[in-house]
């Protein structure tokens, strides 16, 4: 039997989600024997595989880099699960949102600086104008919020996807 | 006094009396309906429009809260219309402010974030506004957040009714509408507050907070502002 091919995504958020998914405990043992872990920031791949079949996504699409990663995912995804209230809301990332990017970064870097004020550019990907949550730029076929959602939300959207069914969240799961 | 009328609430017969609405017969009779801006012993304004009904015969919905029982009516509380304009009224309220759940004091305890919960509302359809909104930590005690208001009002309507000081109103129109108190002027400024906290206690989010709570901490208690506007109303 093939295993599924599982990645995880981790953009615009705090790795709370990612957390909450090694907090399934005994749960990664059953995920682990029917799926394979092909991409994220638990696992070594550098790049992107070509064909995943589930990709959870924690964050918000808040930089250039952010918005081409989520793009080519999409691509390359079967079925996209878009994890936590930052992908599914842009939450606390969409905070900086109100004020312009020039100004903001100029209120931290500069402003806020004790040494070495200046915004930095070389090496970090450009932000964005505002953080957005996944469904403004890509189709994201499942939504499970919650900040983070708790284990046991995810050791059962997990479980349903490895059995090839859709979960069911209504009134299951919540914002915050 | 009062006539007595007899009406119909998804099939079963409930009395009622004249000049009630449909929503206290209903909840009255152990009805469920859903409802932000409606709160027991409050004038009803019919804002949230989430206690929208079917009445036989009449073509568009009505907002149980503001709507007097008619002798014969049939009302019908609860269809898949009406769950989906529910659900997309909780959804607008969702995008049209900055509502970050996760970092609220009232984050478990909030009335939006339970109905959201309620309908099963994963993700919002209509895209996020990200105004910029100010955030009033000028009172000593109080804190009023825009980002988290719905303009539901309950402050509004329990300050002048119950309180009888009538600090809050609103200001401008559609989506600019504010809640403002005593002509604009900062909450700490606010001469004719008495510091009571009932607009606080009703706020169904937490737009109005006591201050010193952290995430999750704040929990109100409309229930007993219901029972003391109730109570000196002399209403039933």
């Amino acid at each position: 039997m093939n295993k599924l091919r599982l990645a995880t995504v981790w953009l615009d958020g705090c790795s709370g989600c990612h957390m909450s998914l090694l907090d399934i405990d005994e749960a990664l043992m059953g995920v682990a024997m029917k799926a394979d872990l092909v991409y994220g920031p638990l696992v070594d791949a550098q790049e992107f595989p070509k064909t995943v079949d589930v990709t959870l996504v924690e964050g918000a699409v808040s930089s250039q880099e952010d918005l081409e990663k989520i793009q080519l995912v999409r691509q390359r995804t079967k079925l996209l699960v878009a994890l936590g209230d930052c992908a599914v809301t842009s939450n606390v990332p969409a905070m900086r949102n109100p004020v312009p990017v020039k100004k903001l970064l100029e209120r931290i870097y500069v402003e806020g600086a004790d040494v070495h004020p200046g915004v930095p550019s070389n090496g970090v990907p450009k932000l964005l104008k505002a953080a957005v949550p996944l469904q403004d730029v890509v189709r994201v076929d499942l939504h499970v919020p919650g900040c983070p959602p708790p284990a046991g939300t995810i050791a059962f959207v997990v479980g349903e996807l490895l059995e090839g069914r859709m979960p069911e969240l209504s009134g299951k799961v919540r914002f915050g | 006094m009062a006539q007595k009328v007899s009406i119909r609430i998804d099939g079963e017969y409930v009395g009622a009396k004249e000049g009630q609405t449909i929503l206290e017969v209903a909840r009255k009779a152990g009805k469920y309906i859903p409802a932000l801006c409606y709160m027991e012993g409050l004038s009803a304004v019919g804002a949230c429009r989430l206690c929208i009904v079917e009445v036989s015969g009449v073509g568009r919905l009505l907002p149980a809260c503001t709507t007097p029982v008619q002798d014969g009516m049939s009302v019908t509380t609860n269809s898949e219309k009406l769950a989906r304009y529910r659900r997309m009224v909780v959804d607008f309220l969702l995008s049209e402010r900055n509502h970050y759940c996760a970092v609220c004091v009232s984050n478990g305890h909030c009335e939006l974030q339970g109905l959201a919960q309620k309908f099963g509302i994963t993700h919002v359809h209509y895209g996020y506004g990200y105004p910029k909104m100010p955030v009033d930590l000028s009172h000593e005690r109080f804190v009023l957040d825009h980002n988290r208001c719905i303009l539901c009002t309950r402050c509004v309507r329990v300050c002048a009714e119950v309180e009888g000081a009538h600090v809050w109103d609103t200001a401008s129109r559609g989506i600019r509408t504010m809640l403002t108190g005593e002509l604009n002027r900062p909450w700490g400024a606010i001469r004719s507050c008495t510091g009571c906290g009932k607009c606080v206690q009703v706020c169904p989010t937490g737009a109005m907070a006591e201050k010193g709570w952290a995430v999750e901490e704040m929990t109100k208690r409309s229930d007993s502002i219901s029972w003391l506007a109730t109570q000196r109303g002399g209403r039933e």
